[in-house]
């Protein structure tokens, strides 16, 4: 059975311009241990997916439709908001994009830590600061730095403390939007292996949130392509990554630079994410597909299935036919 | 070898108690720290204290003596010495009836500190919590508590401390309130404002991501971090709310009229000021010199509770 399961989904946001239709009817599972890619571009709704989860929804805007979010037979969205700060926490964490902001600039960092366990452990100030100190050793931070505050980090550092406060309480499920989009490169790769190391030592599941596709094929078991709040193809890694089935997912791997290849330019997808507010009434990308038909523009495609759990929605695999 | 060791012994120790020494400084030890390196702050905070020292001297003075020595030398009238300039035995002159100005000033120095630090310390904690709930919870309960404030705002500090006082008479207690009142509004938009810039920025939604609850969050989340403008607007309305005994205790209706409250000493030389600049220019210059040490505090105090600007 599935550890984490999100079950038709649907989320929208009312602003002044009108309805934003961020998630639709997204079903997702999540197995134990398992490290699950989320890959879409900027506006796909990949930070949303990650705050449902969480309950974090901005309370004004943000309003979930329908759908379940099923974690160790509970539906999260049914959930209390005392059950929640209990799950929150303690069974899941989130690790934010942006290092810099995200930690309180008036708490040193061991506070924080402490903080965390503090929430959901019953225990006294030093043993919550003496777990500081370990977690803090565990993400490769010298014990000593306890008493420092954030400011006194660097970037890579801030994100290793953002790390140890999501794991000071053993949680079961780990999100992490984009955790590495705000280092560079060098300590991107530091920050992912330390994560994967973590991983793999307390058996947690991640749901790893990105635009890199070069970090899913690193971290990842799993991968789920999203597109304007959709899931557009979802399987392995291995199978995604070798047999790209949708016209979307392929666009994406085309215009990434390869070391080994001699092009003059990249292959980018034409045109831009169409406005969530009016999406269209077809395939979501039928506007920006070369594959596109008037069926596309008319019909809604589901998720037609490639190979084993390697789905796609796209009709061009309805028959079983593959992309070319 | 043996050197390596020494020398490597000797390293040791002084990295060890400067780990400790960040370790057990907690944010109000460091903030301290940060303080005492500002100088112009530091002599504002010491003129304050000696201010409030001066104030419970007064008091503990008043208390061993029954008032011998305020009724002798603050309240006494001795028309001879009237309106004498500065001299050896009365230093900063004599009043209008011939009282010794720096006796009045000296037992003057605990209406104005007293009333007004604790007015603004009441205004600050009324209005304080009033900002903090409008701003980070919005919605009616923001439109509600921050309409009410604007209605107070639109009356004038003196008339409402006027009303108050005429309303319930007057008496310390209703002269602080009177103080005080008007503040609320001004702080509470001043806390609220700095509540809504911090409650939405990404700790405070990484804190919730933890698991914390509302309360953890406004205490050790939003207000450590709006903190700075609150307390250097609290301690520049500090020298206004002294200002604004100075104007009630002028109106007759502040402090009554033989007790020596520095306002009122002022506005009485206001007659005399071409003969006698002295009565007005030496309480004049008190009231400045504590008003500006407050505000020097109050900077002070901003730049030591920023950690950023910490070394």
């Amino acid at each position: 059975m599935a550890f984490l399961e999100i079950k038709d989904l649907q989320v929208d946001y009312a602003t002044d311009e009108g309805v934003v239709h961020a998630l639709n009817h997204v079903d997702l599972e999540l197995h134990q241990g398992e490290t699950l890619g989320l890959v879409g571009e900027t506006g796909a709704s990949k930070t949303t997916m990650a705050k449902c989860i969480m309950r974090l929804l901005p309370q004004r805007t943000g309003r979930i439709h329908s759908g379940k979010i099923i974690y160790q037979d509970q539906d999260l969205l049914q959930a209390s908001d005392q059950e929640m700060r209990k799950i929150r926490g303690a069974h899941i964490a989130m690790i934010f994009q942006d290092p810099m902001t995200s930690l309180n600039p008036v708490l040193t960092v061991g506070e924080q830590i402490a903080e965390a366990v503090e929430n959901h452990r019953h225990c006294s100030k030093a043993e919550a600061m003496r777990r500081a100190e370990e977690m803090l050793e565990l993400v490769g931070i010298p014990a000593q730095r306890v008493g420092e505050y954030p400011h006194q980090f660097s970037g890579g550092m801030k994100q290793r403390v953002v790390i140890a406060i999501a794991l000071a309480c053993d949680p079961k499920l780990l999100i992490a939007d984009e955790p590495t989009t705000a280092l560079d490169v060098t300590i991107q790769a530091q920050v992912l292996e330390m994560m994967q190391a973590l991983k793999e030592k307390l058996n947690t599941s991640m749901l790893l949130i990105t635009h890199d596709l070069g970090v899913v094929a690193q971290n990842c078991d799993h991968v789920a392509v999203i597109y304007a709040g959709e899931i557009v193809e979802y399987g392995t890694v291995r199978d995604v990554f070798k047999r790209m089935s949708h016209p979307y997912t392929r666009g994406l791997f085309t215009s990434i630079p390869q070391v080994n290849a001699d092009v003059k330019r990249l292959i980018p997808i034409p045109g831009m994410m169409p406005d969530p507010t009016q999406l269209p009434a077809g395939c979501k990308f039928c506007t920006r597909c070369q594959f596109a038909d008037d069926r596309c523009r008319r019909e809604h495609p589901g998720l037609y299935p490639v190979e084993g759990i390697h789905t796609a929605r796209c009709f061009r695999l309805e028959k079983g036919g593959s992309l070319t | 070898m043996s050197e390596k060791k020494t020398s490597a012994a000797m390293c040791e120790k002084p990295v060890d108690a400067i780990v400790t020494g960040v370790q057990s400084r907690g944010l109000w030890a460091d903030a301290w720290r940060r303080f005492r390196k500002d100088r112009l702050a530091t002599v504002g905070l010491v003129v304050i204290l000696f201010l409030v020292a001066v104030a419970i001297a007064t008091l503990i003075i008043d208390w061993a003596t029954h008032n011998a020595i305020y009724d002798q030398y603050v309240i006494k009238q001795n028309l001879s010495m009237k309106l004498a300039g500065p001299s050896l035995e009365h230093i900063f002159g004599c009043d209008e009836y011939g009282r010794d100005i720096l006796f009045r000033l000296i037992w003057g120095t605990r209406y104005s500190l007293f009333i007004g630090i604790v007015s603004i310390l009441f205004a600050l904690i009324c209005g304080g919590v009033l900002g903090a709930v409008a701003g980070f919870y919005s919605g009616w309960i923001d439109n509600l508590i921050m309409r009410v404030m604007d209605i107070f705002l639109s009356i004038p500090s003196m008339v409402m401390a006027i009303a108050i006082v005429s309303a319930l008479g007057t008496g310390t207690f209703n002269l602080l309130l009177s103080i005080s009142v008007p503040q609320i509004p001004r702080l509470a938009r001043i806390v609220r404002a700095s509540v809504m810039s911090v409650k939405d920025r990404e700790f405070v939604e990484a804190a919730r991501a933890v698991g914390a609850g509302d309360a953890l969050i406004i205490f050790k989340y939003v207000i450590p971090n709006c903190l700075a403008p609150i307390i250097v607007q609290a301690s520049l309305n500090v020298g206004t709310a002294i200002l604004n005994i100075a104007g009630l205790s002028f109106l007759g209706i502040g402090v009554e009229a033989p007790a020596p409250e520095w306002g009122s000493i002022l506005n009485a030389a206001r007659t005399y000021m071409r003969d006698a600049w002295h009565i007005s220019i030496i309480p004049g210059l008190v009231i400045m010199l504590t008003v500006l040490s407050l505000n020097l505090v109050g900077d002070g105090l901003r730049d030591a509770l920023d950690p950023k600007l910490k070394n």
